[in-house]
């Protein structure tokens, strides 16, 4: 039992890997070939003698091509250099450290107050057995679903109400329609009737006969989540001036700066990965629990 | 939910009828300035008033609806076309194949969406004319958004594969690409449309949070993100609550595509 977890954990480590090592060619790619590349400021600095233009020409040479391109990247990546951002002329490390407390505290919130209402209003448009509680929470749901995360940010800004929630009414919908469909689903299941019938404690029918047999797909919807909202970050950040990675990704997208944006969506994506793969080792447990 | 279904279909058959014969039914291009009238109000020249540039907002209310409408559907299609070719080949060859494709399409899947999206965008040039951003905008949609699709169709064509129906045929002589085309893709057909119709509300949704950002369909020319990028001037608080219409269209419009969905949803 010890040694399959083990084995699961390293598969799930195994991917990731290959996940980042792939993107990395792709960002690496992306930032080898975008325009403008190989063109460096310093060489129309008057103070440089010949011999260091020379040496900086050198340097391009040899990054014009991919594969030495590449384990370069790699290596300064592995040292945690992650190069230097065009727009701000600042590493991109310390452009990081700077930002990502900033989105992770709002993704948190957002995420903890989306999950509490959506998962309640999907709990008791389910265990009420009402139709309209159904559909006033899928109407609502629906109306969320909607409207553009940039739009809703818009709309907070000019209402002067926190940014913050936005992020929370973006993901609330979809935990709303997810969670609500599972556990409809997992609650008009013949041994849940049985359960009824016997005259067992609704708490009891709820947590055991219900929850629990979906608890990993609901985990699973939880690694999504965080997907979604570091997504929704980047309108809501752009556009209300919070100062995250959304909006330091956005600020790189028009200004072209590649090599910032490309770290970034690694980044995040390496975020979202582990996200993933903590809540699908927990749903293997949860699956063992329930069978 | 059978008569909300007829409304949004009703509802969607109006506007878009509405968009494609707007060069009939509006006097003036979305690009032509009243010079004299900036910010008008709502009268019966101006239905929805004049822009900070004098520019008639119906019309270009209009116009924004027929670019997202009738591009959103295209985009939609090419997403499904290339869900259909990976998902479905992939599907079909089974085997290693089907492990690499799928590898990649998971690949494709752990990238976050929108950075995905502004990261490719920011490759190519953004100073361009307004047509070509329309056209870069939409086909980066259709070639980004095929993943998700892929994975069902691939699952889709797994199981027929390995169908009765198929191992008849196979026993009958069929083989390759007869045996594709003959009897898997025609079974494609349902899940294909199901990916489509998905893919169009999420498509119109993603536009507009890319117009809205400055990475979408370049002025002058009017998307729905280039319309609802309007309400970030702040003479909507001071009582000009008809600049809230895109946003009301928007929605409606948006609901109604998410209305044609539920009906799988509700009898699950």
């Amino acid at each position: 039992m010890k040694r399959a977890g083990v084995l699961q954990l390293g598969q799930h480590v195994g991917k990731i890997v290959l996940i980042v090592l792939l993107g990395g060619t792709l960002g690496a790619a992306l930032v080898r070939f975008s325009p403008g590349f190989g063109v460096d400021e310093r060489e129309l600095d008057s103070r440089l003698n010949e011999q260091s233009i020379r040496a900086l020409r050198q340097r391009q040479v040899e990054e014009n091509n991919f594969a030495v391109f590449y384990v370069h990247y790699l290596g300064r990546l592995l040292r945690g250099d992650l190069g230097m951002s065009r727009t701000f002329e600042r590493p991109v490390s310390e452009l990081l450290k700077e930002r990502f407390p900033e989105t992770a505290k709002s993704v948190g919130l957002s995420l903890a107050l989306a999950w509490t209402l959506g998962f309640s209003l999907a709990i008791l448009a389910v265990m009420s057995r009402h139709w309209t509680i159904d559909l006033g929470a899928s109407l609502l749901a629906g109306m969320l679903m909607c409207l553009p995360a940039a739009a809703m940010a818009l709309l907070f800004v000019l209402a002067r109400a926190p940014a913050r929630l936005v992020l929370a009414l973006v993901v609330l919908p979809q935990i709303f329609r997810y969670s609500r469909n599972l556990l409809a689903h997992s609650a008009a299941q013949p041994h849940v009737l049985m359960a009824q019938a016997k005259g067992l404690n609704t708490l009891r029918i709820f947590f055991c006969h219900i929850l629990l047999p979906v608890a990993p797909q609901v985990l699973a919807l939880a690694g999504i989540s965080v997907s979604l909202a570091l997504t929704a970050a980047i309108p809501v950040e752009a556009l209300c001036d919070l100062p995250g990675i959304g909006q330091l990704a956005w600020k790189a997208a028009l200004a072209r700066d590649l090599p910032l944006l490309v770290n970034l969506t690694m980044i995040v994506t390496l975020v979202t990965l582990l996200a993933n793969s903590a809540c699908d080792l927990l749903g293997q447990r949860f699956r063992g629990h329930a069978a | 939910m059978k008569g909300a279904r007829l409304a949004a279909i009703v509802f969607l058959m109006v506007v878009g009828g509405a968009c494609v014969f707007a060069d009939l039914l509006l006097p003036a291009s979305y690009a032509h300035q009243f010079r004299d009238e900036p910010n008008a109000a709502p009268s019966s020249q101006h239905l929805l008033g004049t822009d900070d540039l004098g520019r008639d907002r119906f019309v270009r209310v209009l116009y924004g609806t027929r670019v997202s409408l009738l591009l959103a559907p295209a985009a939609a299609f090419v997403a499904s076309l290339l869900a259909a070719l990976i998902g479905g080949l992939a599907g079909f060859a089974g085997g290693w194949v089907q492990k690499g494709v799928m590898a990649a399409t998971d690949l494709f899947l752990s990238l976050p969406w929108l950075f995905l999206l502004i990261t490719v965008r920011a490759v190519l040039p953004l100073n361009v004319s307004p047509l070509i951003s329309v056209a870069i905008t939409f086909a980066l949609l259709g070639c980004l958004g095929w993943a998700a699709a892929a994975r069902v169709v691939c699952a889709d064509t797994t199981s027929l594969r390995e169908s009765d129906f198929v191992l008849l045929a196979r026993a009958s002589g069929s083989g390759g690409w007869r045996l594709l085309w003959r009897h898997i893709v025609p079974n494609l057909q349902s899940v294909l449309l199901a990916q489509f119709w998905i893919a169009v509300p999420a498509f119109i949704l993603t536009e507009a949070n890319l117009g809205m950002l400055g990475l979408g369909v370049a002025e002058p020319l009017p998307s729905w993100g280039s319309l609802l990028r309007e309400l970030q001037s702040y003479s909507v608080l001071s009582g000009q609550p008809w600049q809230f219409v895109p946003l009301i269209l928007f929605i409606l419009v948006v609901s109604s595509f998410h209305l044609l969905l539920l009906k799988q949803e509700w009898s699950a």
